[in-house]
């Protein structure tokens, strides 16, 4: 079951048994687990990096400013010299801290991250492996993070970091049900929960028929990647660092690697759902390609993360109560709508060709536009414009000296 | 008023910025230009003008300069002179609000223009009698008219002798008239 | 201060207790070593304690030891984010109580500089405010990109940039170099499409407006009754203004409008402190044109002997009226220095807005009264 369809597990399958002798065959199989996971999580590991100085890099232009630009190349280096610092700086433990929860927290954290890995097609014929559950596998996996910001911030046994981890619960918790059901579309339209069979099912990218799922999935998988504006877990000015308050050192090092990785994972669920994964977007399967599958599934990865520090840094943080609150009221009956509105779509037109195909880009377009000026027009109609609130008021100076 | 339509003009902003010039001086390397009247940390104080009455020592808010003198029979300059011992400004304690340059009557102290005088031990900070002598004449033109009337640039690297500085017309006494009134007055 | 044990009962079949969580004096918004002790129900304030007094340095102490040209030096420490303002406040004080007149011009290039500082500390607050609502620094650092080009400015006039020390009892130290005036016309023109960014970015900004109106509503009665004053009293829908009302310096001969709140709300405070930057704008545009020629300054003596007498000069700073109350004995330092600061009395309102909002919203609402501990603890 492994070695179906997999040419990477394959290849070096095939090359391990080749060396070794009769009978030894599940050797190989656990071999090339091995090399794969480590390559994986270290690839992992370096694209965090990667990730973390162009953020850097991004947001100071944003900011007009330069970024890191002292160590290396346009400072390219700055992700080694903050790992050898992050190394050397000492590991400080508050004394009141569970030991135990205090030091197993951003291993549970990092844990979704790497899992996650598994089961993204990276390319043509480039995954790990081919889950048949493979969304349900992603959602199941991420929700472990929770765990793992409960568990810091419990186990740091400060004020600020418990507030972080109580946030955080209530928000990630919240969030998943709009991500998941935004999800339900997508499997309903490519009728398969595995991520590899997703993008062999987008003879569109999903995004076109899709665009209210798109969009919920989007926002949702910001929050639940905690970042701007749903950064409330770690909000720097409300609650200093929110659940790792306490941590420095290596641990805090994993803290990063793991929101990174989650980050990047997410970013790479959602261009392989909705984005149509490594396919080429302007050239279709089956003509000669240029460039390699895999640099088309970095390229729309790079694509959404741009998006995601652009848009951290424009816009404030939400309240805790307006973010559930957004939750529930706003993603949860999006969601739904999109839901119901392919459930009918996909019993009436079971196999659409070209033409239907584009019918129904169509009506889901205008059902997001309607839906999303719809809820902005329910929402928003009391709301007059914000700035008419001050005035300008003309007085006399009372005495002219 | 739509939603979405403020969050939409705040991401313009930040793309617009996103492709501007960034605003950083990287400064070892690069430096923004600074005026002349920069009120800088490394003053400058002219040996031959000043006479030693110690105006600056009492103007000062912090009481941060120490002078010492002693008679002095010899030295003849646009005031009646004391011979300087000790000139200390510990510029650890200063907050170069330029009070002593304002107060000095012979424009001999000025303010300098550098602001890199760090030191790794406080005692460093003080800037002693031999420093302030040795010290190339680089004067901020900050309340220092004449200076600025000139155009002085002191970034320029150009120096300053003591004779340049001063606020003097050519009705004053010159030097000759000044020694001369001090050799009948002995 | 209230009594700290006083907490609601919690339900009895809840077993929940309100937690106790000390904000600062290390904290990032605290505005410097502010310390708030916050009894808090989850995430809802309870019960605030302000404590303060961790940066009290003596001002006033240190005042009466001075002759009164040297406390100038120690105005400028008091709110750091606004010398040139609390300049002006001294040197109105002791110009009323020695009877000192100032030339036309120095009274000018004090109406110039003060404007230009108050462009500067209102950048500065709008900045940190967003900062506080978690704009990850792009507008603070936009603002600080626009305020670099004020600071500029202060360093042609008088050879600083924060710590300036410009204004003497009699005028100003010394007129503005001749390239100033030209850089001062650059930066008249560049300023406005500056404050439009900056409002474009964050005035109409959904979640600025979802997080702020309606936020830690002042109203008028209560803001008067705290003895509230500057921008949050205005944004309470309060047209007063020291510049109209008491018009000190040349402020009676400018044409300006005081931006006004409707609600006195935490958005109305943003806004109006926008507003009035550009309204500060169109006086440095009045004063740059109208300046006359002169002297700038009276020779007043360093040593200034006031006759025995008592006399207070407030200006409008950035944060308020900021007041200072000079008594002489016909000694050459004041016998006694009380500093109004307008941070620490619009701290009076700090408990009533805050109880009732979330952890969220306090460090918006302190941010957005706009104190500076240096002006608080003095």
């Amino acid at each position: 079951m492994i070695l179906a369809g997999n040419s990477l597990y394959r290849n070096i399958y095939g090359f391990f048994v080749g060396l070794l002798p009769d009978g030894l065959s599940w050797l190989g199989l656990v071999i090339t687990g091995l090399i794969l996971a480590f390559v994986f999580v270290n690839a992992l590991m370096i694209f965090v990096a990667g990730v973390v100085y162009l953020e850097r890099r991004v947001l100071g232009r944003f900011q007009s400013r330069l970024g890191p630009n002292r160590v290396g190349p346009f400072g390219a280096l700055q992700p080694i010299a903050d790992l050898l610092k992050m190394v050397f700086k000492e590991d400080v433990v508050p004394a009141a801290a569970d030991k135990l929860v205090f030091a197993a927290a951003p291993i549970v954290m990092v844990v979704p991250a790497l899992a996650m890995m598994a089961v993204i097609p990276y390319g043509k014929n480039t995954f790990v492996t081919d889950l048949n559950v493979g969304i349900l596998f992603a959602i199941a996996i991420t929700s472990v993070s929770s765990l793992g910001i409960f568990m810091a911030g419990w186990g740091s046994a400060n004020r600020f970091a418990t507030l972080g981890a109580m946030r955080g619960v209530a928000m990630l918790v919240s969030y998943e049900v709009p991500m998941l059901l935004s999800l339900v579309g997508v499997l309903l339209l490519g009728g398969t929960l595995s991520l590899v069979g997703v993008v062999d099912a987008q003879r569109i990218p999903f995004i076109l028929l899709q665009p209210l799922g798109f969009l919920v999935f989007l926002i949702a998988a910001t929050a639940e990647m905690n970042r701007a504006p749903f950064d409330i877990v770690e909000a720097d000015s409300e609650i200093v660092a929110g659940y790792h308050t306490e941590y420095s050192g290596v641990k805090w090092g994993v803290f990063q690697l793991a929101e990174y990785g989650a980050m990047i994972v997410s970013a790479a669920v959602l261009v392989t759902v909705f984005l149509s994964g490594w396919q080429n977007p302007f050239v279709p399967q089956g003509w000669p390609q240029v460039l390699p599958s895999q640099l088309w599934f970095l390229l729309k990865v790079g694509l959404v993360l741009f998006l995601l520090i652009w848009v951290r840094a424009t816009i404030p943080r939400l309240r805790i109560d307006q973010i559930m609150g957004f939750a529930w009221k706003i993603l949860f009956p999006l969601a739904l709508l999109n839901l119901v509105v392919t459930a009918v779509e996909v019993q009436l037109v079971p196999n659409p060709n070209t033409w239907q195909l584009w019918v129904l880009v169509a009506i889901n377009l205008a059902v997001a536009v309607g839906a999303v000026v719809g809820f902005g027009a329910a929402f928003g109609r009391r709301r007059t414009n914000p700035t008419a609130s001050v005035t300008l008021v003309s007085l006399q100076a009372e005495v002219v000296r | 008023m739509t939603y979405g339509a403020g969050i939409a003009k705040g991401l313009m902003v930040t793309m617009r910025n996103l492709f501007r010039k960034p605003t950083t001086v990287q400064y070892p390397e690069e430096r923004l230009p600074q005026h002349p009247r920069f009120r800088g940390e490394d003053f400058v104080w002219y040996e031959e003008r000043c006479t030693g009455c110690a105006s600056c020592a009492k103007y000062c808010p912090l009481g941060i300069i120490k002078i010492v003198t002693s008679p002095s029979g010899t030295q003849t300059q646009e005031g009646e002179k004391y011979r300087l011992e000790v000139f200390d400004i510990d510029i650890a304690r200063c907050m170069f609000c330029g009070l002593c340059v304002e107060a000095c009557p012979y424009d001999a102290l000025h303010m300098g223009s550098g602001f890199e005088r760090g030191r790794y031990a406080r005692n460093d900070l003080t800037i002693h009698i031999d420093e302030l002598k040795s010290a190339p004449k680089r004067p901020s033109t900050w309340f220092r008219p004449q200076l600025e009337a000139k155009g002085y640039d002191p970034f320029s690297g150009e120096t300053v002798p003591w004779q340049g500085v001063s606020r003097a017309s050519k009705n004053d006494p010159t030097k000759e008239e000044m020694d001369s009134r001090w050799v009948e007055r002995q | 201060m209230t009594n700290l044990q006083q907490h609601p009962e919690p339900p009895a079949e809840l077993e929940a207790e309100p937690v106790v969580v000390n904000l600062g004096p290390q904290h990032p918004s605290t505005h410097g070593v502010f310390r708030l002790r916050v009894i808090m129900d989850g995430e809802t304030i309870q019960d605030v304690e302000p404590i303060f007094g961790y940066l009290h340095r003596g001002t006033e102490k240190l005042a009466e030891e001075r002759s009164y040209t040297q406390v100038v030096t120690l105005t400028d420490r008091l709110d750091y984010t606004a010398a040139m303002s609390n300049n002006l406040a001294y040197v109105l004080a002791v110009e009323k109580l020695a009877g000192i007149e100032v030339p036309e011009r120095g009274m000018y290039l004090r109406v110039i500089a003060a404007e230009l500082q108050r462009i500067a500390a209102h950048l500065i607050f709008v900045g940190f405010s967003l900062d506080e609502l978690g704009a990850f620094h792009t507008p603070l650092l936009y603002g600080f990109r626009e305020r670099e080009r004020i600071l500029d400015l202060f360093e042609m006039l008088c050879g600083a940039r924060i710590t300036v020390s410009y204004m003497r009892p009699g005028g100003v130290h010394q007129d503005a170099p001749v390239d100033f005036w030209p850089a001062l016309d650059r930066f008249l023109a560049d300023m406005p499409h500056y404050l439009d960014e900056l409002q474009g970015l964050i005035a109409e900004n959904e979640i600025v407006v979802a997080r702020t109106k309606g936020l830690a509503v002042l109203l008028a009665a209560k803001a008067i009754n705290c003895s509230m004053s500057g921008p949050v009293l205005r944004a309470s829908g309060v047209a007063w203004d020291l510049r109209k009302q008491d018009p000190y310096d040349v402020y009676g001969r400018m044409q300006f409008d005081i931006p006004v709140g409707a609600n006195g709300d935490t958005y109305d405070r943003l806004l109006v402190r926008l507003y009035e930057a550009r309204q500060s704008l169109r006086i440095v545009a009045q004063a740059r044109k109208e300046i006359p020629g002169g002297p700038v300054r009276t020779q007043a003596p360093f040593f200034i002997r006031p006759p025995v007498g008592e006399a207070y000069g407030h200006v409008e700073a950035p944060k308020g009226e900021l007041g200072f109350y000079l008594v002489s004995q016909g000694g050459i330092s004041p016998y006694r220095c009380k500093i109004r600061s307008p941070s620490f009395i619009n701290l009076t309102a700090l408990k009533e807005m805050l109880v009732g909002y979330k952890v969220a919203d306090l460090v918006v609402i302190f941010g957005s009264i706009d104190v500076n501990m240096g002006e608080v603890d003095r």
